[in-house]
């Protein structure tokens, strides 16, 4: 039986450990992304192909993120996150950066161990509770509780409000994905809410800024308060069908901040009106929806929460980037994914989509 | 299933599985229902709110800019140019597009001279502008500057040579206090400027026409429709309304007679006012000394300002409307006048000059200028060799309520409506008005002395003039204007038989064989009638005419006493009148009647 090349080359990406389908449905977010971008970026190709290098890079660390064995994953997940908890330690003494200490630097390169610390906090998360019985008694509960705060506090303290957002949730998704008690999840959501001026108090005067003009940007017309009123402003007056590509005046006159990175979403909405908002909103739901898929089908609870928790991770990243370009949320330094321009998180977000990959590729004995 | 089996086997209980399973359901309903509502946001954004938001994103992309608009001209009867708007060279500077400021600024120093003020005013805009707004340093070069400039601009990034229109007055100090100026715009303009009119305008007027006519002159601001980026920068111009040009403005003055008029008064400070007797038109208004109005312009310099102000002649100060004076003798005729109507005397009253003048029951003396009296004289012979002794007499029999009846109808004691800002009322006294100044009642001895234009009694010239005028047209006249013509009118009734007699006595001062004015006959193109007066600066206010004027010359310049001179020609149908104040002149006869003669003649040689 002679197969068709579409199902020769699903066939060959399955045996690289790829999924053909959520591939697929990446590299259109990706294809789409890069037209918003050359238009962002004040239509320069050379930006566009060092996003591309930088893709490239990210889909190399997916596939070879996809072959590692589980067994090898579980193996190593206690060591890799007491590397990375190191390494932000070391951020707290040794770290440079601007305004923040967020990197360090290795003298070849720069790294940012918070973004190592997405992945590994779920992988040790999921490495302690797989094997136990589910839902996780209270001593695994506060154990987790512990491995989950220590990052988040230290990454809190560079300051670095977005990636300790992002690493929390990733922690809690784990949690919560293992099926801890609801009125244990209400109860600290209450804890939480109680504890809020404390946390106040604790934040550092440019996040109360942040906070202050997302209640009321027009506080701050020309300060802070200045990107919410022109993100909206760029979204808004994209209408249903948008002012065409290219054509954003708010995006190309320099109105809107950060085109190219933070608030591309607005330059999408400008240029392309609702009609383009709704469709890359469900060319995400589809890529969140095949992603849950993989990970609902992964062999043991150990895959299934890592897997789960990356899937959920891509989607945290999604929500407070168009929250905060909508002005629904603060301005919270966080890209939209793979769409923005910038490797970190794409690289990260990539090699998390390669770990549900290779766990899936793993969903029952091959060969 | 192999898998369920295996993975039990690894430890993981079905119910451990069961319960990630729930949990993936509600997680992904959770997702699915955040992705959800950041739609419906998004759709309010963009559905329910466009509107606003387009507007919005307009607004942000396109701004208003304002062009000034070209300032009309000033011209004379015979459309010569009085103030004209001169193309000009600035240097400005965008502060974006320097390297370095304070290096550029430097440099810049050594090829223009820049003053502190300049400097200091440039600073200020700079801190109120947009770095790539171009910022002036230096207005009006001259010729040399620009070339400088021009070959060494290379080197000096962010520098620029900028054309412009600025205001000149081309006749400089001779229109100073009539044409006026236009100064910088500053905040107590603004408050009474219409906004709009003057956007884009840097210049308002601050004196004279200038200011008179502001609404005129300055026309209204046009607009372009500009697409700018977020930092303001222009990019392209969607739509442009014109600025609407002011209109010119046509003035009554004659440049010529102007000019000489300001001549005629030699070295004297004074004033020179020529009208139209029949519409009241201004065809000379001279204030001397002037200064030249293109000073202020660009913002004249302390040391500058500080060398008018100190002048002992006091080149700002608007002798026309502002400068008050003892009319003196010019008074007379109107003293006549209201005897005559009154019934107190006829042309033929005599009254014998004795040299003194007392009051029944004082002892208070009060003189002739000619030492011991003109004897028996009438009117016409009062008139032409200002004797006192008649009119002390006329004034005490007429009393102060007639004769400041008479005089308001002539129009003193209050401004005469010309056209020009500032006008200063004088004084004419009257009981009501002693009373509440001085809180006296009036004395005897001071009507006698208002009947030779002396004590309280106070005159502007252009007030002078224009009762004068009323007197030539035998009571009519217009209000004086220097633009247009205000409606004739009948300010004062009178038998004809007064008109003619008081004429006749002013004609026999200047053609008559004894008239005090009768030096200048000779030299006048035709007939003239008008008085001599003096205003006292120092002395006994009764003997300061006729003789005396020797004396007056061995007086320091500043003691001697006002020379005036008011008259009217033809003095048969009276066409113009001239009214001359010369500062310190000494005498009218001698000083002030010459200039007349001088300036009624130059009326003539231009067609008047």
């Amino acid at each position: 039986m002679s197969a068709s090349p579409g199902t020769l080359l699903a066939d060959g990406l399955r045996r690289l450990r790829l999924d053909p389908w959520l591939l697929a449905l990446l590299l259109v977010l990706i294809g789409f992304g890069s037209l918003v971008l050359y238009s962002a970026g004040e239509q320069s190709m050379a930006l566009v192909w060092r996003q591309w290098v930088r893709l490239a890079l990210g889909m190399a660390v997916m596939l070879f993120v996809a072959q590692l064995p589980p067994r090898l994953l579980k193996a190593w997940a206690p060591a890799l996150f007491a590397a990375a908890l190191l390494m932000l330690v070391a951020v707290v003494f040794f770290g440079v950066g601007r305004g923040a200490q967020r990197w360090l630097d290795l003298g070849l390169l720069r790294f940012q161990p918070s973004e190592a610390m997405k992945l590994a906090l779920p992988l040790a998360l999921a490495a302690l509770l797989q094997g136990k019985p589910l839902p996780p008694d209270w001593r695994t509960v506060v154990l987790a509780a512990g491995l989950i705060a220590l990052p988040v506090g230290l990454i809190v303290i560079q300051p670095d409000l977005g990636t300790a957002v992002l690493v929390g949730m990733s922690g809690a998704c784990v949690l919560f994905l293992a099926g801890l008690r609801w009125r244990l999840i209400f109860g600290l959501g209450g804890v939480l809410a109680a504890a809020a001026p404390l946390i106040w108090l604790n934040l550092h005067e440019y996040q109360r800024d942040r906070i202050r003009t997302f209640i009321d940007p027009e506080s701050a017309p020309l300060g802070e308060g200045w990107n919410i009123i022109q993100s909206k402003i760029a979204v808004g007056s994209g209408g249903l069908s948008g002012k065409g590509w290219l054509e954003g005046s708010q995006s190309h006159l320099e109105f809107l901040p950060e085109p190219h990175t933070d608030f591309i979403f607005a330059v999408l909405a400008e240029e392309f009106g609702f009609i383009g908002v709704a469709a890359v909103l469900a060319l995400f739901a589809a890529i969140i929806l095949r992603g849950m898929f993989l990970a609902s089908q992964c062999r043991d609870t150990f895959g299934r929460l890592l897997a789960g928790a990356m899937v959920f991770m891509f989607f945290v990243y999604l929500a407070v980037n168009v929250g905060m370009v909508s002005g629904a949320l603060p301005v919270v330094g966080v890209p939209l994914p793979l769409v923005s321009y910038g490797g970190t998180s794409a690289v990260t977000l990539l090699a998390g989509f390669g770990l549900v990959m290779g766990l899936y590729s793993r969903r029952r004995f091959m060969g | 299933m192999i898998s369920n089996a295996r993975s039990a086997g690894m430890g993981d209980s079905r119910m451990a599985l069961n319960q990630v399973s729930r949990r993936f359901h509600v997680l992904v309903v959770f997702m699915l229902i955040v992705i959800a509502l950041l739609g419906l946001r998004l759709a309010l954004l963009q559905l329910g709110d466009h509107e606003q938001y387009a507007a919005q994103a307009d607004d942000n992309r396109i701004s208003l800019r304002a062009l000034p608009p070209n300032r009309g001209l000033i011209l004379d009867r015979r459309s010569r140019v009085l103030a004209e708007n001169r193309p000009a060279y600035r240097l400005v500077i965008v502060p974006e597009r320097a390297e370095d400021l304070e290096d550029t600024l430097a440099r810049l120093a050594d090829l223009v001279p820049v003053s502190e003020d300049e400097r200091r005013r440039f600073e200020q805009q700079s801190e109120r502008s947009r770095p790539f707004e171009s910022i002036p340093l230096k207005s009006n070069l001259d010729d040399r500057e620009v070339a400088r400039l021009a070959t060494h601009r290379h080197r000096l990034p962010g520098v620029d040579i900028e054309p412009y229109l600025t205001r000149h007055y081309p006749h400089g100090e001779l229109f100073a206090h009539l044409v006026g100026y236009v100064g910088r715009i500053d905040t107590r303009d603004r408050e009474r400027l219409e906004a709009d009119r003057y956007r884009a305008s840097t210049h308002v007027g601050k004196t004279g026409i200038e200011r008179q006519y502001e609404t005129q002159l300055h026309g209204s601001a046009g607009f372009e429709r500009v697409e700018t980026n977020a930092q303001g920068r222009v990019l392209r111009v969607l739509e442009r309304t014109d600025p609407a040009p002011g209109q010119n403005l046509q003035l009554n003055i004659d440049l010529d007679l102007q000019r000489a008029a300001y001549g005629a008064l030699g070295d004297y400070a004074g004033a020179v006012v020529v009208l139209e007797v029949e519409t009241g038109k201004v065809r000379a208004l001279v204030s001397k000394p002037g200064f030249d109005p293109n000073l202020f312009v660009h913002g004249i310099s302390h040391a500058n300002y500080n060398r008018l102000l100190e002048h002992h002649q006091r080149p700002l100060f608007n002798r026309v409307l502002s400068g008050g004076y003892e009319p003196g003798s010019t008074i007379k005729p109107f003293i006549a006048l209201a005897g005559l109507q009154a019934g107190v005397i006829t042309p033929d009253t005599e009254v014998f000059s004795t040299g003194q003048f007392r009051l029944p029951g004082h002892s208070r003396t009060y003189g002739d200028w000619k030492r011991g009296g003109h004897g028996r004289v009438d009117l016409e012979l009062a008139l032409a060799e200002s004797v006192n002794a008649y009119f002390y007499r006329l004034a005490v029999e007429l009393g102060i309520d007639a004769i400041s009846r008479e005089l308001a109808l002539f129009g003193l004691g209050r401004a005469a409506g010309l056209d020009l800002p500032g006008e200063n009322s004088g004084i004419l006294p009257t009981r009501s008005w002693k009373r509440a100044t001085f809180n006296q009642a009036w004395f005897p001895g001071e009507t006698v002395i208002t009947g030779i234009g002396q004590g309280f009694i106070v005159v502007t010239p252009i007030q002078l003039a224009h009762a004068t005028a009323a007197l030539a047209g035998r009571g009519h006249t217009a209000e004086p204007s220097l633009v247009g013509q205000r409606e004739p009118v009948r300010m004062v009734r009178h038998d004809d038989a007064y008109w003619q007699a008081v004429h006749e006595g002013m004609e026999a001062v200047v053609h008559g064989p004894s008239g005090t004015a009768r030096a200048i006959a000779p030299q006048l193109n035709v007939r003239m009638a008008g008085k001599t007066g003096t205003a006292q600066v120092f002395g006994r206010p009764d003997e300061s005419e006729g003789i005396e004027e020797r004396e007056q010359d061995e007086l320091p310049e500043f003691l001697r006493n006002h020379a005036l001179f008011t008259g009217f020609a033809p003095s048969e149908e009276p066409r113009l009148v001239v009214t001359v104040v010369a500062e310190h002149g000494g005498g009218g006869a001698s000083v002030a009647a010459p200039i007349a003669a001088t300036v009624m003649n130059a009326a003539l040689a231009v067609g008047l």
